[in-house]
């Protein structure tokens, strides 16, 4: 395990990138901060800005005038990076596909190393894959 | 100092959860103007509804807000009931006003917390959140799910809400009444939240009127609407409750008229299960189509009124399906409301009429690269040097000079 | 004001502006006027029977473009709808929003989506869009293709199942 991996996973600065979503993977998002779920018992804190961030956490689908905004926003944070597609719209595009505003799914042009699919997944489900993605960065079986 | 600025704010910024761009014009402290980009969180929710049929345009709608995502099916289902002259059973009906009370309790707690988190507040914001998931609780037990209920049908409710479960809900939602009262008691008593939202970003009863703002925003200014009991639907004509109103239009009242409301939601909500006692029968009358028509749906969502009209030619699908959410008229009233205050006030005055730009559908950086005079890192750095200096200047202290840039 | 005298004032303020009158319920008024008595009934609207504008929704249809413009007499449970009809190779109407604040965003929302050009709007500019959406694609058109606006074939859920 490298020195950057290692830091990496022990209290993740997560930054919070909603795209185009109904807003209700973002406020789960924050839910799981808050005293019910409290993940900042872990040193898991939401930052301000992208520049602080360890883990991004992506929602919603990303339109056509977001979806560069995204890609900007993505080059700017600091490598490595972890990013999570939270819910099924920033997972495949749900029932915004085809839509005439929506662009291309968020996977290609940003890479994302998990998908977390829901609508919304419950805060339960993000913790879970929380622990799961810093066991598969630390390279520890499940 | 008259020299004209622009602090661009967002897309992506630490304000708000959602993309949006405000471009605030200031002289010095002062916000002078406003322009507001909308655009990225538009997702072309009114054309996709023509390709859906009935049933799964109310599942489209259910997710242009997560936060509402009680508000537009309602409406949504209203319209095209009036549309195709569908019936509903009264049980119906009593169903589908505990489930949006249940909603705008959750909803006013969300924006509670959040002002406190803009206010620089926090403890109101982790303890507003803290009582919210007892209300996300109810919501588990009557629908399966937190959020997204999928309760709307055109002609009725998906689920009913069974008899056993009746006492823990009332006991659930009694159990809110002490945290709430705790809520009122801060706002009302805490010396910071008034210092910081007395007097701050007024709106006038006139400026209401001309930019038709709706719900909170409305009622704390005194202009006395609300779609529950103007335009009677689901069970709010059946029921005993009073529209809350305050005078001052600041951010105060806009919090007072909010905490108001959800003990007013918690008597409906009581009314109602009390009937779902007397009034049985099924919950739903199974509509086979839509005649062709137009139709109108209104619903008093927790940001105001949220309007659909649906036209139908006969298929199983919507010909045209318009949808109107309350931030649309009520975000352009900040550009009145943040005039003549500290950048610091812009944060609380722009999320004071509950912004939701889901359902706005559609804010930015301005483009920080054109013409217009953008600060940087070092003017910042310039500013400040000045500014410390004029300080030490006024106040006659001799320090060491500290050289950051 | 009870919806009855709702009906009979808007008949009688209105008069022969209106082409069309139909009350499809108590509640529901839906009348057509031209589109150049548009100004003119939505100040008596705003200003003498005090109604609110509710929002306003642009519809393409095959005999042109119509708008409907829906308002709230809140005092008595009723929603007014104006109906007005373009012509569709040419959609053109005036601006509302000089008079009445609450359509401006409207306005340029319908600007973009449907192309319909509003004479005398103070801020004419994209509300939703992209800044650089093609000129003379209006997704909100019957005739709009979404691979042509981008210059890139959008996949449609369908179309992947076919390719496979």
């Amino acid at each position: 395990m490298s020195l950057a991996i290692n830091v990496l996973t022990r209290s993740l600065n997560v930054f919070h990138l909603g795209g185009s979503a109904c807003n209700n993977c973002d406020i789960e998002i924050l839910d799981t901060l808050t005293p019910k779920y409290d993940l900042e018992r872990f040193g898991i804190v939401l930052v301000g800005s992208i520049r602080h961030a360890d883990l991004i956490l992506l929602s919603g689908i990303f339109n056509k005038k977001s979806a560069s905004r995204a890609r900007l926003l993505y080059e700017q944070a600091p490598k490595p990076v972890v990013v999570v597609a939270v819910g099924g719209c920033a997972c495949t595009g749900g029932m915004f596909r085809g839509s005439y505003n929506w662009d291309h799914p968020v996977k290609d042009y940003i890479p994302i190393d998990a998908f977390l699919p829901g609508c919304p997944p419950k805060p339960e489900a993000m913790i879970s894959a929380v622990v799961k993605l810093i066991h598969t960065l630390r390279g520890k079986k499940q | 100092m008259s020299k004209r600025s622009i602090i661009p704010i967002g897309p992506y910024h630490a304000l708000q959860e959602e993309p949006e761009f405000f471009k605030l014009h200031v002289e010095g402290e002062k916000v002078v103007g406003l322009d507001i980009e909308l655009g990225y969180n538009h997702r072309g929710i009114e054309k996709l509804s023509e390709s859906k049929h009935y049933d799964q345009t109310v599942f489209l709608v259910e997710r242009i807000c997560g936060i509402c995502s009680t508000s537009h099916p309602i409406a949504c289902v209203q319209a095209i009931e009036d549309a195709g002259d569908i019936e509903v059973p009264e049980r119906a009906l009593y169903i589908r006003s505990i489930i949006g009370e249940l909603e705008r309790i959750h909803s006013h707690m969300l924006w509670l917390g959040l002002a406190g988190h803009f206010l620089g507040f926090n403890t109101v914001w982790m303890w507003a959140w803290r009582h919210r998931e007892e209300v996300l609780n109810v919501f588990e037990l009557i629908t399966g799910n937190r959020n997204h209920y999928a309760m709307m049908k055109a002609g009725g409710v998906r689920r009913d809400i069974k008899a056993e479960d009746i006492p823990t809900i009332k006991k659930m939602v009694a159990d809110l009444k002490a945290p709430l009262t705790l809520f009122k008691k801060t706002v009302a008593d805490d010396p910071v939240i008034q210092a910081r939202t007395k007097g701050v970003g007024v709106l006038s009863a006139q400026q209401v009127i001309d930019y038709a703002a709706l719900g909170p925003t409305a009622r704390a200014s005194g202009v006395k609407i609300d779609v529950r009991r103007d335009h009677p639907h689901a069970a709010y004509g059946l029921v005993d409750w009073d529209v809350i109103t305050a005078q001052n239009g600041d951010v105060f009242d806009k919090a007072v008229v909010r905490i108001l409301e959800m003990f007013e939601s918690i008597r409906i909500i009581e009314q109602c299960l009390d009937k779902l006692k007397t009034v049985t029968g099924s919950v739903d009358s199974n509509p086979k189509e839509v005649k062709p028509g137009e139709g109108v749906g209104l619903y008093e969502a927790p940001r105001g009124e949220v309007f659909h009209y649906i036209r139908s030619d006969g298929t199983n699908r919507p010909a045209r399906h318009k949808v109107r959410a309350p931030s649309f008229m009520n975000v352009i009233t900040d550009r009145e409301a943040v005039i003549g205050h500290t950048v610091a006030d812009a944060t609380i005055i722009l999320a004071a009429v509950d912004p939701c730009y889901c359902c706005t559908e559609r804010m930015a950086a301005v483009d920080v690269y054109s013409g217009r005079r953008v600060f940087t890192a070092a003017d910042m750095i310039k500013c400040s040097q000045q500014k410390t200096a004029e300080l030490r200047k006024k106040l006659g202290a001799h320090g060491p000079k500290l050289n950051i840039a | 004001m009870n919806r009855e005298q709702v009906a009979a004032q808007v008949k009688q303020i209105l008069g022969e502006k209106i082409i069309a009158f139909h009350q499809k319920s108590d509640r529901r008024i839906f009348l057509e006027v031209q589109s150049g008595d548009i100004l003119e009934v939505t100040r008596i609207l705003f200003h003498d029977l005090k109604a609110r504008f509710h929002i306003a929704s642009g519809v393409d249809t095959p005999e042109g473009i119509e708008i409907l413009y829906h308002w709230a007499f809140d005092a008595c449970n009723c929603v007014l709808t104006v109906r007005t009809k373009l012509d569709r190779n040419k959609p053109e109407i005036e601006s509302c929003a000089p008079l009445y604040k609450a359509m401006e965003w409207i306005e340029r929302e319908m600007w973009e989506l449907l192309g319909i050009q509003f004479k005398n709007h103070p801020d004419l500019r994209h509300l939703l869009l992209k800044d650089d959406w093609p000129a003379g694609k209006y997704p909100l058109r019957r005739d709009y293709l979404p691979e042509a606006a981008n210059g890139q074939k959008i996949n449609l859920p369908a179309d992947e199942a076919k390719n496979e």
